[in-house]
This record gives structure tokens, sequence and C-alpha cells, in this order.
């Protein structure tokens, strides 16, 4: 008894095994091996470590390798990048960039209409709805997004398209002074609008799950020091909901932004675009094309300096998506509520799936 | 105490109660909804024929309405917001089920017809007979099905071993303090945000510059997976790491068991049940990517079932390219397309019940 109490405050007071074995028989077992053991698991797991920095690293090399050919060509005269998908285009530039812009608008319309619903679900689970079911309805929104990406996307086919035509047509009619609802209207629906609210459904789980967590964790004190004062339901969310939660809403929105950025499905299956720059919400044929949208459809017919091109674009939705993902979390990092437990408090993000 | 009448829980009858003047009755939110339900569904079959979507939206923009103004006319200004916003919130919420049970609806409805034996087990695509020059489809997924778990057990086999040990290293080795720890773990938040695409590229850059330029391989589909997945296990199994006690920790150190044989048998058994649930959502999520294995692996409606080499079909992708690349026969590349989605979505909902049940089942018998 004695012997072990001692072996076990030694070890356990330098945190690692003692130096040198001690005399308790017991302590001896593989203990050679063990110290030996001890190291290759060390090297191992740092390794993995490591890697998840070389791979990162490698996606950007591998990128950029793989696209100079396409950014460095000379579009005007390459015959192979005057026809098919790249026909038509002085650079790479003027290619990359109307592609750019419409990854940007598509995003930018899935923000607006994704995130006010999405904050206001989170508010619902956190602060309205029952305390018995929050649990149950916080699971049935996660559940949106374990949906597949393709799903989605059929889905907007079939129910989206026809069931946004009507809307357009009167947007059209009505506001069509607006350049947003100017043009033809759709015939069949394959509009920027109908992939846009596809892009809402899909960022709608990841800015509530984020945003109710934060809500959950304003201090008690503070809500119940409002309502004390008299404060409604509402003025007490007002008052110290929000601000406490302010920054964590800035990131859930750009983590929202990141993912409609590169959603590729939704919008390759749903929309009918071609690449210009282009405001227009209700028009086919004349939407902008995204990014995404564009290598998946275009990348099986394209040949080789095709594809190298196509590479180029995802080197570019590459750097905007990491940039987007990167201020984010630098903002929770920074700013996050309790930001010395940081990563304890999105513990909860992980179980959402 | 003893006397009835000032018992403060049992105000006689017929006499105002000063507390409760100036609010509108407690049912009042049930009464407004069948109110406004029974005059929109009115409205709408004036204006044109009934229809559920028209109803439903009117119901909750009139409810709102006179929500409000109800409480702005019997209460106050303060509280007639209030209301608004908590009639807001709970339109939101609804809003966002009708996504869900549309889109399972919709996926169930069109491929339950699919959803037999044949489609399971044959493989589909076309046949051209040189005698009648027809060209007859045949409709089946049995290609996409080995496709899909062969890509995604690689990737899982590469994933979780380095998810785990990374986790491993930044929960149990690194001080809170290390550079590299923090590095990573803010890199693999970032990795998390990585478009799948992007992962589909990478991985064909990767093996166009060893392969050469038909670089198309399942194996290929699965490194692009593992970008996607491998942040989702560190995620996960940090999480569950930093759940095992500290003094389990203390204990084992204190026989005199070192630092890796301490992870293995007490760390990572303690942890199992939740690093399991979290490799099955993991699973869950990459088995429905669709760009990355699309751009990896292309398609095709042959049977091949070597990942080393030519490409591969996979659920998702038989799903995409049924709709957006169908064959000759439209009609019958669709209906591909639809049982292809029916059985993916089957499958997300078995890797997840999976995960349910192991989170149920194994969880420490200790803990609370």
């Amino acid at each position: 008894m004695t012997d072990s109490t001692t072996v076990a405050t030694s070890s356990a007071s330098e945190g690692a095994p003692g130096p040198a074995p001690r005399q308790g028989g017991r302590a001896l077992t593989g203990k050679g091996s063990g110290r030996a053991g001890d190291k290759v698991f060390l090297g191992l797991s740092s390794g993995s470590a490591w890697l998840i920095m070389v791979i990162l690293a490698g996606v950007a090399i591998f990128l950029i390798i793989r696209s100079l050919p396409g950014i460095a060509a000379n579009w005007e005269t390459s015959s192979e990048l005057n026809s098919g998908p790249t026909a038509g285009f002085a650079n790479f530039w003027a290619y990359a960039g109307p592609l750019l812009w419409g990854t940007i608008w598509a995003a930018f319309i899935a923000l607006i209409l994704g995130t006010p619903v999405a904050i206001g679900i989170a508010l619902f689970i956190s602060h309205y709805a029952p305390r018995r079911l929050a649990g149950a309805l916080g699971y049935l929104v996660d559940l949106l997004a374990a949906v597949p990406s393709v799903v989605f996307g059929l889905w907007g086919i079939i129910v989206i398209r026809p069931f946004l035509l009507p809307l357009e047509e009167f947007l059209n009619t009505y506001l069509g002074w607006l350049p947003f609802f100017s043009g033809t209207v759709s015939r069949s629906g394959s509009t920027i609008l109908a992939g846009g609210v596809v892009l809402a459904v899909m960022i709608l789980p990841i800015i509530t799950s984020i945003t109710r967590e934060i809500f959950l964790q304003t201090p008690r004190l503070h809500e119940e020091a409002a309502l004390a004062l008299g404060a409604t339901r509402w003025e007490m969310i007002k008052l110290s909901v929000f601000p406490y939660a302010r920054s964590g809403m800035v990131s859930a929105t750009l983590l929202g932004l990141g993912r409609a950025l590169g959603e590729t499905m939704a919008i390759a299956l749903i929309i009918s675009p071609s690449i210009l720059f282009s405001l227009t919400l209700v028009t086919e044929g004349e939407n902008s094309q995204t990014i995404a949208a564009n290598i998946a459809t275009n990348f099986p017919i394209a040949t080789d300096l095709q594809r190298s091109a196509l590479t180029g674009t995802g080197l570019m939705l590459f750097v905007v998506s990491f940039a987007v993902n990167f201020i984010a979390r630098w903002i929770v990092a920074r700013t996050g509520p309790g930001a010395t437990r940081k990563t304890r408090t999105r513990t909860p993000k992980a179980k959402t799936a | 105490m003893t006397s009835p009448a000032i018992d403060p829980t049992r105000p006689t009858q017929g006499i105002q109660n000063s507390l409760a003047t100036g609010q509108l009755p407690r049912l009042i939110n049930v009464w407004v909804v069948l109110g406004a339900l029974l005059v929109s569904a009115g409205v709408i079959t004036l204006i044109g024929g009934f229809n559920i979507t028209g109803t439903l939206v009117l119901t909750g923009l009139l409810y709102l309405i006179a929500i409000t103004v109800a409480s702005a006319l019997v209460e106050n200004g303060r509280k007639a917001v209030d209301r608004l916003v908590r009639g807001l919130v709970t339109v939101a919420f609804l809003l966002a089920l009708i996504p869900l049970v549309s889109t399972l609806w919709t996926v169930v409805s069109k491929g339950i017809g699919q959803l037999n034996w044949s489609f399971i087990s044959q493989t589909g695509g076309s046949s051209f007979n040189a005698e009648t020059l027809e060209v007859t489809q045949r409709v089946g997924a049995w290609q996409a099905i080995v496709g899909t778990l062969e890509i995604t057990g690689i990737a899982t086999l590469i994933s979780v071993p380095i998810g785990i040990l990374t986790a491993i290293y930044l929960v149990e080795y690194a001080q809170p303090t290390n550079l590299l720890r923090r590095v990573v773990t803010f890199l693999v938040d970032v990795m998390t945000g990585i478009p799948s695409i992007v992962a589909g590229l990478f991985a064909f850059a990767l093996f166009t510059l060893i392969v050469g330029p038909k670089a198309f391989s399942g194996f290929s589909a699965s490194v692009a997976l593992c970008v996607l997945m491998i942040p989702i296990v560190v995620r996960s199994t940090e999480e569950m790491l930093r759940l095992v006690p500290m003094d389990l920790r203390e204990a084992s150190y204190a026989l005199g068991v070192n630092r890796s044989l301490t992870i293995i048998k007490v760390v990572l058994r303690t942890a199992v049940s939740g690093i399991i649930t979290g490799v099955m959502l993991a699973i869950a999520r990459v088995i429905g990517e669709t760009a990355p294995i699309f751009i990896a692996a292309s398609f095709t409606d042959n049977f091949n079932a070597n990942p080393f080499s030519g490409p591969m079909q996979t659920l998702p992708v038989l799903a995409y390219s049924g709709i957006k690349f169908p064959g000759q026969d439209i009609d019958a590349s669709n209906d591909a397309a639809w049982g292809a989605a029916l059985l993916l979505v089957l499958l997300v909902v078995v890797f997840n019940l999976i995960a349910r049940i192991v989170a149920a089942l194994f969880s420490p018998k200790s803990g609370r």
C-alpha cells in the first residue's frame, strides 16, 4: 500500500511517468516498452496535427499548380480555350470576374432570406419554446443539416421552382422598374431567386445552431435583472441577449455565408445561368453563374486546359471562402462570449448534424 | 390560513383581480389563430379557389396583425410589440419545418416507386442493340451503391485515425498555450468551412499530377472526402475527450500507468461511445457529398469495384447526373435519380440512427 502511494505521488506530480522505476514490482510491468510506446504515440498524434496543416497547405499548393496553365494561358489565341465552356473571354480574369460576382450575389440573396429566419428560430428555441420541447425542436432544425445537398437540389427543381413562379411574375409586373425584378420573367422558374431560396434553407441549420448556443449562454442574471425591471420578454432580449450575443451572431452569419459561397448542387441543378454580371432575380438564362456550379456543370465536358481554368476559378472560391471563415472564426475567438472558454462554448455544435 | 376569505390563491368570484386587468385572456392566441384560419380560408376560396399554401400564408399575416392590434388596444404598445415578436419568432420556426417536411415528402413519394430489389441489385445504364438500333435503359443503382460504400469506407479508414490522433494531441498532449495547438484548433475550424467542390478539385489536381490527365478514381474521391471529414472527426472527438473527467486520468497516473496507456485504456475507453457517435455523424455528413466525388471520380454507368482506377458511380452523383446529364431515356434517368436520392436519404438516416443508438447504449455506466 505504501509503495504504490509513493509511486503514485511521484508520477502524478510530474504529470508523466517517473524518471526511474521505483521499488514497486507491479509498476515495472511493460515499463520499458511503455516508455517507447509513449514516444511513438506522442509522435503519431503530433504528426497527425501537423498533417492537418500539410493537407490545408496542400489544397492551396495543388490548386495553384493545377490552375497556373489556365490562368497564364493566352485566352485570345488559344484554340482550346476559345471553344466549349470557356469560349469568348479575353483572359482568365474576364472569365472569373462574373463568376465571382455570381457566387457572392447568390450567397448574398441566401443570407438576406435566411439570416432573419435563422435568428428567429434560434430565439424561438432558446427563449420562447417550452423548456421541455426545446431540445426536440432544436433537433428538428438540425435534421435540415443532415439532408444531402443534392436532395435539396432535386427538391428545388420540382417544388421551389414552380412554387415561386407566381411570386416572380408578381414582382416582375409590379416592381419591374427595380433592376432586380426587371427583364423577361422566367417560364420554368430556373431563376437565381429559386436558387437563393434553396441556399437559404441550407444555411439555416448552421446559423441557427451557433446563434442558439450563444443565446443560451447569456448570463441568467442579466436576463432576470431585465425582467425584474419590468421589461417584457422582447425588451429583455433586446437589453440582455442581443448585446451579449452580437459578435456571435455576426460570426454565425459569416459562417453561413461561407457555406452558401461553396454550395454547389442546389445552384447547379436549379438555375439556368450565363456568365455575366447581372442583378436580375426573376429571369432565366440571364442569371449570374456561381463558381461552384460552373465547375460542376462544365467539368465533365472540359478539356485539360479548360479544366485548368476551372480549377483557377475554384482557387478563387477557396481563397474567398477561406477568408470568410477565417474572419468568422477570428471574431469568435477574439470577442466571443467567454473568450477564455471558447473551445468549450461551441461544444454542442458538434452534436448537431 | 384557516379563513378562506383571505386565501390569496382562491379569489372569490366576481371580484375583479387588479393584476389581471388590462390583459388579453390567456387563450387569446388559440382563438386568434382559429379566427385567422377561418377568415383566410374564406377569403382565399372567394378570390380564386382554395389552396393550402395561400391560406397558411394569409393566416400567418392575419394572426400577426390581429394579435398586435388587439394587444395595442387592450394592453399597451410595449406588450403589443412583445406579442408581435413572439408571433414572428414562432412563424420563423414553422417556416423552417416546411422545407424539412416538404423535402422528405418529395423524396419519398418520388423515389418509393423505384425502390425495389431490381433497382438495388442491378447495374443501371443503357445498352445499344445493334440490330434494332434501339437503346434500352435499365434503371439500377448497384454500381452506385458499391461506389458509395467503397469511397466512403476508404475515406473513413483514412480520416478516423488522423482525426482521433489529432484530437488526442490537442486535448491530451498540447498545453493550452502551445502555438501548434492553437494554430491547429483554429485551422480545423476554418477547414470545416472549405467548399466541398474545392476538396474535389484538390484531389483531382493531386492525382492528375501523379497519374496523368485521366485521373478519375474512387480513391481520389476518398482523398477529397478526407479533407472534409477530418475536421468533423477532430472536432467531435475533441469535445468527447474534454468530457472525460480529469480524475480518471490522475487516478491512472497515480497507479503508475504511463501516458499512452492511460490515453488508450482509460480516456479513449471512457469516450468511445461519444467518439463512435461523432464518426457515424461524420460519415452521414460526407456520404451525401456530391460535388467532390463528381469532380474526383466523375460518373459512369459501368460497374467498377476497383477504387484505384477508372471512374466510379456513387448515389449522390447518380442523383445529380440522372437529372443534369440524362441518357437517351430521360424518364428512366430521372427515375434512377430519385431512387438514388431516396436510397441516399435512407443511408443518412441509418447512420444517424446508429449514432443515436451507440450513444444511448454504450455511454459510460457511471455517468449521471
